[in-house]
């Protein structure tokens, strides 16, 4: 129990990575709430890339955490300036209606 | 012992932070607590001997995407009481999902194991005496050369899409090109190569005015003021 392991860091991780799942469903029509669900996913794949880099000793898992780490900035500064936008269009940001973009 | 402690510290205030990220009533809250976890999940890779990736994580999560989100929510004026509505109906149906997906990652984690040549075959190992952060530049800008070039670029793609994306057109600030003015050019506007010292003026090249600006409308403070 007193030595940290891998499965403790896999464990967590998998916490983490259903709290997001969970998040996306609860907040349906918030957008900005579902993509900070997003951004807690990708913090627990990066989790167990770190703890699976740390048990073998091999550098290519933090290298790869840190590509994750990359594109999610990329995704979260897109993400919101859509949402921004959305809002300067709709003056709301609930996503049931994004439909209506539909051409 | 302290690592331990200091592991089931981490773990417990990012799991209990993660809660309250899906479940808080204000979004500015929410934010607050995706830096609280941030925070944490930094000292969690601490521990595993990330000490690049925590820096990194404490620097660009917390520093540019967590603002980043905080500045959005702040800056648009939600009615947020009315984005919770579908909160209850939605909430036993994502506690399925998730227990479904808890309990297949629990079966997955649980019967796995590591392959006896797991070592044997890694990809780049990590040099014994030399510092993570070291040992990771080494790797990325060799083996990983053009996968960082790679991220460099989506980097840049993703900004200038965002600043495309929310900036606003006003055409009498942005200087765009005019095709119909350019191709309606007269020769008299030709490039002309006037001797050495001498003006353009010289060879009765002129350029016409620009139209005036219009002028701002003037604000009188005669009136009812007070």
């Amino acid at each position: 129990m007193l030595t940290i392991g891998l499965a403790h860091y896999l464990t967590v991780g998998a916490i983490l990575f259903v709290l997001g799942v969970f998040g996306i469903f609860m907040n349906r029509k918030n957008v900005i709430v579902i993509l900070m669900s997003v951004e807690l996913i990708l913090l627990s794949v990066n989790l167990n890339l770190v703890a699976f880099s740390a048990r073998l000793d091999d550098l290519a898992g933090q290298v790869f955490a840190m590509f994750i780490l990359t594109v999610a900035a990329a995704e979260a500064a897109i993400g919101l300036a859509i949402v921004v936008i959305y809002f300067r269009n709709r003056g709301t940001i609930e996503v049931e209606d994004v439909s209506t973009l539909r051409g | 012992m302290i690592a331990a402690l200091a592991f089931y510290a981490f773990a417990a205030i990012l799991v209990a932070s993660a809660v309250m990220v899906v479940t808080s009533r204000n979004p500015v809250h929410s934010v607050l607590y995706l830096i609280l976890a941030f925070f944490n999940a930094a000292g969690l890779f601490l521990l595993a001997g990330a000490e690049f990736l925590a820096m990194i994580l404490v620097i660009v999560y917390v520093g540019a995407v967590a603002v980043l989100f905080l500045f959005v929510v702040m800056m648009l004026d939600v009615d947020f009481a009315r984005l919770r509505e579908g909160f209850q109906r939605y909430a036993p149906f994502g506690a399925v999902v998730g227990a479904i997906l808890f309990l297949e990652l629990v079966l997955v984690f649980g019967a796995w194991q590591l392959a006896p040549d797991a070592m044997d075959l890694r990809l780049s190992p990590a040099p014994a005496g030399v510092s993570n952060t070291e040992a990771l530049g080494r790797v990325i800008y060799t083996d990983y050369i053009f996968l960082f070039q790679a991220a460099g670029m989506i980097l840049l793609v993703a900004m200038i899409g965002a600043i495309v994306l929310t900036l606003r057109d006003k055409p009498a600030n942005s200087k765009r090109q005019d095709i119909a003015a350019q191709i309606a050019r007269t020769s008299k506007l030709a490039m002309a190569q006037p001797a050495l010292g001498a003006g353009i003026a010289r060879e009765e090249i002129l350029r016409p005015l620009p139209p005036p600006a219009p002028e701002p409308k003037k604000v009188s403070h005669e009136g009812g003021h007070h």
